[in-house]
């Protein structure tokens, strides 16, 4: 007998967002507070109702600003009674610990799953002056652990690994500049009709072109926004669904696999990422294929990453993610295939992956607004992440 | 060796282990070392004490000829941190005995725009005095012209 999956038994029946802004020098565990608040009010819950709770990454680490909250922080301060909880960073992506909890309710362990993702970066970077690695002269330091094989190398951002990626993807298959800018120049159209969007101004392909080189073949405008906020999710299991205040939008399949090494440089195929396995492994886990699918929320920390995800999912094949994406009409939100309708992290802020599946749902209940595909859409996919650490949803109306 | 009248440039340094003191030191005899197993020969990078193919514990370093491939690069322009003056070179190289191991480095030794994917590259060490935890970083530069 084939295995359940469990997935296909989760819904989400909430979402919220907290105020997002650039640099709001707010509290992050109040942001997180507003967001998982906003979640559960409009999944037409009280707080008494989560029994789990969920989050990426957790407890503190990485660069400063990088965990709003922790959910031991988050379980005391709404003193929940939870059955099943769950955080930290070694998942499937950003949304690996969405995907936990679809699996939680799957399995039973809870009805209604909390899920959140913080960020403070925006404030915690800009306090004092920008802060960076090693400004505090670095005396005694010394690395261990993964970040030992780049940072003696000054290669300390993902913008450098991931820049080195799309090179070999620009050198195998002739990817251009020009196809990259698209994702860019699409992301800000879309967040010039989201109201909560960071930058809204429109983008030309000479403003593009004009931006300060970060690390080649990137500019400043493939690469994201640190923002703060906070984005929540309610995830229920289907009977624990029904006659609540939205419609539900169901999870369909999710995608989880990473099968080369989960190093960022010992990867075996550097023109592609753990994309291609979560990308690949998400449609062993359904019926519907990639012409089914509506619209595309997925990753753009940097820009490549987008048409890096368009490739792992199929939408193309591997190699003509830059053709695909030439001239920007197919990705436009009236394309034949939406992509990040709310303007990504390109534009919209980084949210860490979370954004996208909250765009992903706002679409495919039609609450977009302004920004609203006009083809109510049936079929999204959210995925997050890049390099070593990738996962991704299907999600449906039901 | 780069200029050996120019200081190199601050860099956070690695924390040596037992494990990873060879591929950090072997520059002061000249040599890029990995971890090989013994008993079946694999080449581990980065180094863990049990061979990944025959998880034999019989694992221990020795040198490489410090030829490799630049298989992917990035010139950096942002200073990100003190360090190397901007732009500068990030390659991933491959070795020339097992392109599956690959290193992250810096091209040094040529202008940032003559680095290539296919560049033949060869190791040369910075060496960062630090007391007696000093080390050898791997640096790559463009490989002599064969005989």
């Amino acid at each position: 007998m084939a295995a359940e999956m469990l997935e296909k038994k989760a819904c989400i029946t909430g979402i919220g967002q907290s105020e997002i802004g650039r640099r709001l020098y707010r509290d992050p565990l109040e942001l997180t507070i507003d967001g998982c608040l906003a979640a559960v009010e409009d999944a037409g819950l009280q707080i008494s109702d989560i029994d789990g709770l969920s989050t990426y990454p957790g407890m503190a680490i990485g660069n400063p600003g990088f965990s709003g909250a922790s959910a031991t922080e988050v379980h005391d301060a709404l003193r929940l009674e939870l059955n099943w909880f769950d955080s930290g960073i070694e998942t499937s992506g950003q949304l690996g610990s969405v995907i936990k909890a679809c699996i939680a309710v799957g399995a039973g362990l809870a009805k209604h799953v909390l899920c959140f993702r913080s960020v403070f970066e925006g404030s915690a970077q800009g306090a004092g002056g920008r802060q960076s690695i090693g400004s505090d002269g670095g005396s005694g330091f010394r690395a261990s652990g993964p970040l030992s094989w780049t940072l003696p190398f000054a290669a300390p951002s993902a913008a450098i690994w991931i820049a080195m990626f799309a090179q070999k993807h620009f050198h195998e298959y002739g990817t251009t500049r020009e196809q990259l800018a698209q994702i860019a120049i699409n992301a800000r159209k879309n967040a010039g009709l989201n109201p909560n969007a960071i930058y809204r101004d429109p983008m030309s392909m000479d403003d593009y072109f004009g931006a300060r080189m970060i690390s080649e073949p990137f500019c400043l405008f493939d690469c994201d926004v640190p923002c703060d906020g906070s984005t929540a999710f309610v995830v229920s299991h289907v009977d624990h669904a029904k006659d609540l205040r939205k419609p539900a939008i169901q999870v369909e399949a999710v995608g989880t696999a990473l099968h080369g090494r989960p190093s960022w440089d010992q990867f075996d195929d550097l023109s592609t990422m753990a994309t291609r396995d979560a990308g690949a492994h998400l449609w062993t886990r359904t019926d519907l294929t990639p012409a089914d699918v509506d619209i595309l929320e997925a990753y753009d920390g940097f820009s490549f990453l987008t048409l890096s995800w368009l490739e792992a999912l199929g939408f193309c094949r591997p190699g003509e993610g830059g053709p695909f994406v030439e001239g920007g009409q197919r990705i436009a939100r009236d394309g034949e295939l939406p992509v990040n309708t709310h303007g990504g992290q390109l534009s919209a802020g980084r949210l860490h992956g979370h954004g996208f599946l909250h765009e992903a749902c706002v679409q495919l209940r039609g609450e977009g607004g302004a920004r609203q595909v006009e083809k109510q859409p049936e079929v999204a996919v959210a995925a997050a992440g890049g390099g070593n650490t990738c996962g991704c949803l299907l999600l449906t109306r039901r | 060796m780069t200029d050996s009248e120019t200081p190199p440039p601050f860099r956070i340094l690695p924390r040596l282990t037992d494990l990873n003191r060879d591929f950090w030191t072997g520059g002061e005899h000249g040599e890029l070392r990995f971890l090989r197993c013994q008993d079946c020969g694999t080449r581990i990078h980065p180094p863990v004490s049990v061979c990944h193919k025959d998880h034999s514990k019989n694992v221990k370093a020795d040198a490489v000829s410090g030829r490799a491939t630049v298989a992917t690069y990035t010139v950096n322009h942002q200073m990100w941190m003190p360090g190397p003056e901007v732009p500068y070179v990030v390659a991933i190289v491959e070795i020339e005995e097992d392109p599956t191991i690959r290193l992250t480095t810096n091209i040094v030794g040529c202008a940032p725009e003559d680095v290539y994917i296919g560049m033949p590259v060869e190791v040369v060490f910075e060496k960062q005095p630090d007391g007696d935890d000093a080390i050898w970083l791997p640096l790559f530069q463009p490989a002599a012209e064969k005989a």
